[in-house]
């Protein structure tokens, strides 16, 4: 029992081992500079502009994620703003600037961007409409089903003349030679 | 209106379809550049076959100018460059139209070889090592191509290589009414 513990600890610490000896691999796969920050807030600062700014050469990663030589540069360059000591703010402009509104992950509100901010508010609202639009629709076709007065004075009639006619032969056999009869005169 | 409705979705397949189907045809990079329309970014360079000659922006405005981005680990500059010989040689067009080359994040050396090689299509090129240039050009590749007007106003940014297609496509309505505009005293 204790020998069979032992061996499984031993598969279960060879398999741990592995796992991190990948997982660090997959950490190794990512851009490693080394950038000495002088304080926690300026070292957070560049991690989230780097994640907010989009490399320009491989247009679906950020700075963060990428390899390409421009990231590299542009990260460089961002650490250096944000050592002499310029606002998040600035940083942006400098970017936009150069690479225009794309650099941005989240593009900021202007003209061209309506669609970006607004298109998505305004299919749920047209989609709400249309919703509203045909359930209000169902009521008013329930209204035009139901019969007009004078069909209902027909159809008043038509039950009539049925009752009355049934009273007059109750016997169904005459009621089949009534109608054998009427198919008769129909034919002629 | 009942049998339109009935269709609305099979327009709106075809609608989507036709819209996605362009997108396949369309160039991802090619962006429109922060920089058109703006002054051309003041600079300070050596050139690259001068270590000793600065040039600056004032060296450059006046003409309109072509100004090709291009380094030696550029596989594309090498297939864009045959073009670029053909630009340089000819003389109609090099009457108006000066052709500047920005050596982008290059080793000078291995830059000055290239030229000597392949022949040097250019009026001279910036040596721009560090790409502090290209940095505020808003360059992130090579091979790229600038128009710049008299004014130094920038007037078109072209990322990939230029060949006669790209040539007739791209530039010549471009240079054409810069040319003119010029020549009407703008």
């Amino acid at each position: 029992m204790i020998k069979i513990n032992l061996l499984s600890s031993l598969l279960l610490m060879i398999t741990i081992g592995i796992s991190t000896l990948f997982s660090s691999n997959f950490v190794n796969a990512s851009p490693v500079d080394t950038f000495e920050f002088n304080d926690e807030v300026t070292k957070v600062r560049f991690q989230a502009l780097s994640k907010e700014l989009r490399c320009p050469k491989c247009q679906n990663q950020n700075l963060a994620d990428s390899n390409s030589p421009i990231a590299a540069d542009l990260r460089h360059e961002l650490y250096e703003l944000l050592q002499q000591g310029k606002a998040d703010s600035e940083v942006v402009n400098f970017m936009v600037n150069r690479y225009g509104e794309f650099v941005l992950y989240r593009p900021r509100v202007s003209s061209i961007t309506y669609i970006l901010w607004f298109g998505p508010a305004l299919l749920i609202l047209l989609g709400i409409i249309v919703v509203i639009v045909i359930l209000r629709k169902k009521p008013v076709d329930k209204a035009n089903l139901a019969l007009k007065p004078e069909q209902q004075k027909k159809l008043q009639q038509l039950l009539q003349n049925e009752s009355e006619s049934e009273s007059a032969d109750s016997n169904p056999v005459d009621l089949n030679s009534a109608n054998l009869n009427l198919e008769s005169v129909e034919k002629e | 209106m009942k049998k339109v409705i009935r269709f609305l979705p099979l327009i709106l397949v075809i609608a989507l379809g036709v819209v996605l189907y362009r997108g396949l045809s369309l160039n991802p990079q090619d962006m429109p550049s922060a920089l058109v329309g703006k002054a051309m970014p003041d600079f300070s360079l050596l050139t690259l076959n001068d270590e000793a000659k600065t040039v600056t922006k004032a060296d450059l405005v006046g003409d309109i100018i072509l100004l090709n981005v291009w380094a030696t680990w550029c596989p594309t500059c090498k297939y864009e460059h045959p073009y670029l010989l053909e630009i340089a040689n000819d003389s109609k067009l090099n009457s108006q139209v000066k052709l500047y080359g920005l050596n982008y994040k290059d080793e000078r050396l291995a830059a000055q070889q290239w030229l000597t090689n392949y022949k040097d299509p250019y009026q001279f090129s910036i040596f721009d090592e560090k790409g502090t240039l290209g940095l505020d050009l808003g360059v992130f590749g090579a091979p790229e191509t600038f128009v710049i007007d008299h004014h130094g106003i920038i007037r078109k940014r072209f990322a990939g290589a230029i060949d006669v297609r790209v040539w007739r496509k791209e530039f010549e309505p471009l240079i054409t009414q810069l040319i003119s505009e010029r020549q009407q005293g703008k």
